[in-house]
């Protein structure tokens, strides 16, 4: 992390001390870095399928309980483990159907609501906390950083997944709990990474002659701090979304988070679990959401830290034949535009 | 020409930019004499150390030699295959870096590093390459080499880094010795000295050197032969003495006349208005227009070759008898 | 290197006992054991009786006292449902689970080495984005569900590898290591392939480079050393969420170690067990991270001098 921010602090691709005048970072406006930053998406194809398919899910969650209705908790106890691709029993049924008949497909959906409304709020209410005490800290060092620092550490010396258990065992699981107890064990990655580019930015000119002018700190932080930390942290939440989503499929599966008649993607493994040889999909189904979830969330995250770091950029901008080197008679003139 | 042992001839170089490719390197040729200096010169951007890293195969992923040929004693770098260019990188070539901070790798001793042309090349042993490398050191003018060879390269100060990167390179006495910049990060003390051992080091083993630098007066200090780059072309190129003393490309003019060598307290310092075009927007004739006082419709039409201008020397200009 | 532990020992003392004061507290809040262990049909006296026996009515700050003296004296309590010395059962576990850790980070340790260089060697090729690609997919693969994939078509319908125990040698090893090591694999391989990626663009490859090095002298000699600081952060990161894993694996695959003992004790309010588990989790992690701090220095002169001041 402190490699790829130290290059980007130089502002200029790492490469080559001479790279060329309209070279990789010119100063174009910032309005059109923003018009860039779509161009550059829609080239890579396998982030662009990334970015489709977290939409899609997103959207599913948001208005697809709504589509389904009431279709996820009807019981049909005379088509019970009915297996899937087939569209006998309608659309609903091409996942197959649970024990009780209830069409997987539809369950699927309100399980994906579930899921996000467990981790979306986790990730930001600890994206919130640990990117201001990690700012706060990484500012003013000294004490107050040597504490906060010390208080992550404790944290994530813990694994994450058994405070959950007991504090899920003590406070009976609950969407709630589960928020706060998810966002409090993530809280120390934020904190850190907001820290150490706080630390690196509190020395810089900028910040400097913001000082000089009396600005307090709070402002700083808001106005020259938050700004550049943000890109990161956005980045880093969107990683950190997969994390949580995983850790509350865990303690799902476990019988600590969501708890029946909610459902959620990791309790549907859960209770599929006995059905494993009689009914696969009840099981593989909401694996394969989580899956596919996590993967387009991480593919996503990768590109945009490369497209937010101007030393790794370039990388998106090659041409995606192979490289081979061209042996042929020098090239035609024409060729420069 | 005689004792030729570098010969650079057309060499292109395209880089990939989001904005598409551009040609950062543009036909340049030249050749470089055993226990000559060469200076490629020129301002950031221009092309030189691309030109440079060219030669030594040393390009960045985004850019790719276009054409041209890179000869060193009869064997042609850019179409020779990965292994034989391997063989010859330390025996035959060798590049001193600009920034000797971060071109020595912060792990390992300086000891291990200097001794390593020798375990690749001559296939040393670790005590023998690592007595070899205490030699170098001392070569260099690093004092107490016995007990400093197995310290680590922030321990160094940068001249005395300078100085290993030097070391490194001339270990096994190769034929051509790039140095690319090789003094800009150094202040104007420890400059001087690292020039004088790279004087010294190109009689001793009778090398060429090639300096890539903007400085005209390490130039007109150090090099025999100078060649002037501008936006990935070679607009002049010749003797140092006769091309300082008569340049006949008017950038070349345009750059010796912004030293302020005769400049009265009072006076305007003398500078080329304007900016080096864009790579992606080079005009379609001469590359220099732009900022030229000589440009005239020709020149917005026809880029102009290198032509011969006196016996060994070379100009790009449509009007090079009209510099003065 | 002496002052340098010292120092560290003295600092994670806090930590450490902030974690078991934690896990104290928690543990009591989550009900009396007293209904539990005895029959519903205990009279109050018997439930008195149980409740004094253990210590569970003195207050809050006398059993915490109590216990941390017992710590001091490696008195680590017993266990409510079996009554056996809960330091015993922690230790007897202990093995299965540092066996089953250490072949896991082994093996993701390895690959991740291997694939992550060998994508990092050849930036956006074909090779590189497939590796990308796989390597985020085992990074996002649930380890439950792969467990219980793997058991339904290995074991249940191959019949190839057992479902679950230890006692079939080599083989009730594969399910639980492969199901553990698929994530770290994938977060290592892209960690380790960043790392190599800037190192190998690094100028002090560029050097190397003109020295004649090969391609596998320039990654195994120049760029791996250097890229190897981040990865062992996060391996580091990854041995202690190995923990996370190791709970549910070894509960699916009915592995005989912590991670299934912290559980049992968890619902079975068998808090002495519990926090005997945690505390010696706790100290390993701690000497964990002390051996990744000597690796550091090991790997670099610039971390040795920092550390010695």
């Amino acid at each position: 992390m402190s490699t790829l921010s130290d290059k980007a602090a130089d502002g200029r691709p790492a490469t080559g001390s001479d790279a060329p005048a309209g070279g990789a970072e010119p100063s174009a406006p910032a309005r059109d870095s923003r018009v860039g930053l779509w161009r550059m998406l829609l080239r890579d194809r396998v982030a662009t399928a990334a970015a489709a398919v977290l939409s899609l899910i997103v959207l599913t969650a948001v208005f697809g309980p709504l589509l389904v209705g009431s279709a996820a908790t009807e019981q049909h106890l005379d088509n019970t483990n009915q297996p899937p691709f087939t569209f006998d029993d309608g659309w609903l049924g091409v996942l197959g159907t649970d024990p009780l008949g209830q069409s997987v497909l539809a369950r699927l959906v309100v399980a994906a609501r579930t899921t996000f409304s467990v981790a979306a709020p986790a990730v930001a209410l600890a994206l919130a906390i640990g990117a201001l005490i990690g700012m706060w800290a990484g500012y003013h060092r000294g004490l107050r950083e040597t504490l906060a620092m010390r208080v992550a550490d404790i944290i994530m010396s813990f694994p994450s997944l058994l405070m959950a258990v007991v504090v899920l065992y003590v406070f009976s699981p609950s969407v709630a709990n589960l928020v706060v107890v998810l966002a409090i064990t993530r809280i120390p990655v934020y904190l850190r990474t907001a820290r150490a580019e706080s630390t690196e930015l509190q020395s810089r000119l900028f910040v400097d002659a913001a000082r000089t002018f009396g600005t307090s700190s709070s402002a700083i932080i808001r106005r020259h701090v938050f700004p550049i930390v943000l890109p990161t942290l956005l980045t880093l939440a969107t990683l950190e979304f997969c994390y949580v989503m995983l850790a509350e499929s865990s303690l799902s599966f476990l019988g600590i988070g969501i708890q029946p008649p909610d459902v959620s993607w990791g309790l549907m493994v859960s209770q599929g679990r006995s059905y494993l040889q009689t009914a696969w999909w009840l099981t593989f189904f909401p694996g394969l959401a989580i899956i596919v979830t996590t993967v387009s969330a991480t593919v996503l995250a990768a590109w945009a830290r490369l497209a937010t770091d101007p030393a790794q950029r370039w990388r998106l901008t090659l041409p995606r034949r192979a490289r081979h080197r061209t042996r042929t008679a020098p090239a035609p003139q024409e060729a420069q535009s | 020409m005689t004792g030729t042992v570098l010969e650079v001839d057309g060499l292109s170089v395209d880089i990939r930019t989001p904005h598409g490719t551009v040609r950062a390197v543009d036909k340049v040729s030249f050749s470089a004499r055993r226990g000559r200096t060469l200076a490629l010169l020129g301002e950031s951007g221009c092309g030189k150390s691309m030109t440079a890293q060219a030669i030594v195969s040393l390009l960045d992923p985004t850019a790719e030699v276009a054409g041209g040929r890179v000869v060193l004693d009869g064997t042609d770098l850019v179409a020779a295959d990965e292994q034989t260019r391997r063989a010859m990188a330390g025996p035959e070539l060798a590049i001193v870096f600009q920034d000797a901070l971060t071109a020595l790798n912060p792990v390992y001793t300086v000891g291990t590093q200097l001794a390593e042309p020798f375990r690749i090349h001559r296939g040393l042993s670790r005590k023998q390459a690592r007595r070899e490398a205490v030699d170098l050191m001392a070569r260099v003018g690093i004092p107490e080499p016995e007990t400093r060879v197995d310290t680590y390269p922030h321990q160094f100060s940068g001249g005395m880094r300078q100085r290993l990167l030097i070391a490194i390179a001339v270990a096994l006495s190769p034929s051509v010795l790039l140095a690319d910049e090789p003094t800009t990060a150094l202040d104007v003390t420890v400059q001087a000295q690292i020039m004088h051992l790279l004087r010294e080091l190109r009689t001793e083993r009778d090398m060429s050197v090639v300096l890539i630098t903007h400085d005209l007066a390490l130039v007109a200090e150090q090099a025999d032969e100078v060649v002037v780059m501008y936006a990935g072309n070679v607009v002049e190129s010749g003797p140092v003495r006769e091309v300082f003393d008569r340049p006949r490309h008017p950038y070349t003019k345009g750059l010796l006349d912004s030293v302020p060598v005769h400049a009265a307290r009072g006076d305007d310092l003398k500078s080329i208005g304007g900016a080096p075009p864009d790579l992606h927007s080079i005009p379609s004739g001469c590359v220099y227009q732009d900022r030229c006082p000589l440009a005239r419709d020709l020149c917005r039409t026809c880029r102009p070759e290198p032509a011969e201008v006196a016996p060994g020397r070379t100009a790009a200009c449509h009007f090079s008898a009209e510099v003065k | 290197m002496f002052h340098f532990l010292r120092r560290r020992v003295l600092t994670s003392i806090l930590p450490l006992v902030a974690v078991l004061l934690g896990v104290f507290v928690l543990a009591r809040l989550t009900g009396d054991p007293a209904s539990l262990y005895l029959p519903e049909s205990a009279t109050p006296d018997q439930r008195a009786a149980f409740t004094e026996r253990n210590g569970f009515d003195d207050s809050i700050w006398q059993q915490i006292a109590d216990y941390f003296g017992g710590v001091f004296r490696l008195d680590f309590g017993e266990s409510l449902r079996t009554g056996e010395s809960a330091a015993t059962m922690a230790l007897r576990a202990f093995p299965a689970t540092l066996q089953l850790a250490g072949a896991t980070m082994l093996i993701a340790v390895a690959g991740a080495v291997v694939i992550g260089s060998w994508a990092a060697f050849r930036p956006n090729s074909l090779a590189d984005r497939i590796a990308s690609f796989l390597s985020m997919t085992a990074a996002s693969v649930p380890d439950f569900w792969f467990a219980i994939t793997g058991v339904w078509i290995f074991a249940v319908g191959l019949g190839a590898l057992p479902t679950s125990g230890v006692s079939d040698g080599m083989s009730s090893w594969v399910l639980p290591v492969a199901t553990l090591a698929i994530r770290p694999l994938g977060v290592l391989t892209q960690v380790v392939r960043g790392a190599m990626v800037s190192a190998l663009s690094a100028p002090y490859v560029r050097l190397a480079r003109s020295k004649g090095a090969g391609g596998v002298r320039v990654v195994s000699h120049h760029a791996l050393r250097n890229a190897a600081a981040p990865a062992l952060t996060v391996a580091g990161d990854l041995t202690v969420s190995l923990v996370n894993g190791a709970v549910v694996v070894e509960t699916i695959f009915g592995w005989p170690g912590i991670g299934k003992l912290m559980i049992d004790s968890i619902t079975g309010r068998d808090f002495a067990v519990l926090q005997a588990t945690v505390l010696l989790t706790a100290v390993t992690i701690f000497v964990l991270n002390i051996v990744i701090d000597v690796c550091y220095a090991l790997l670099d002169a610039r971390v040795r001098e920092t550390a010695r001041v």
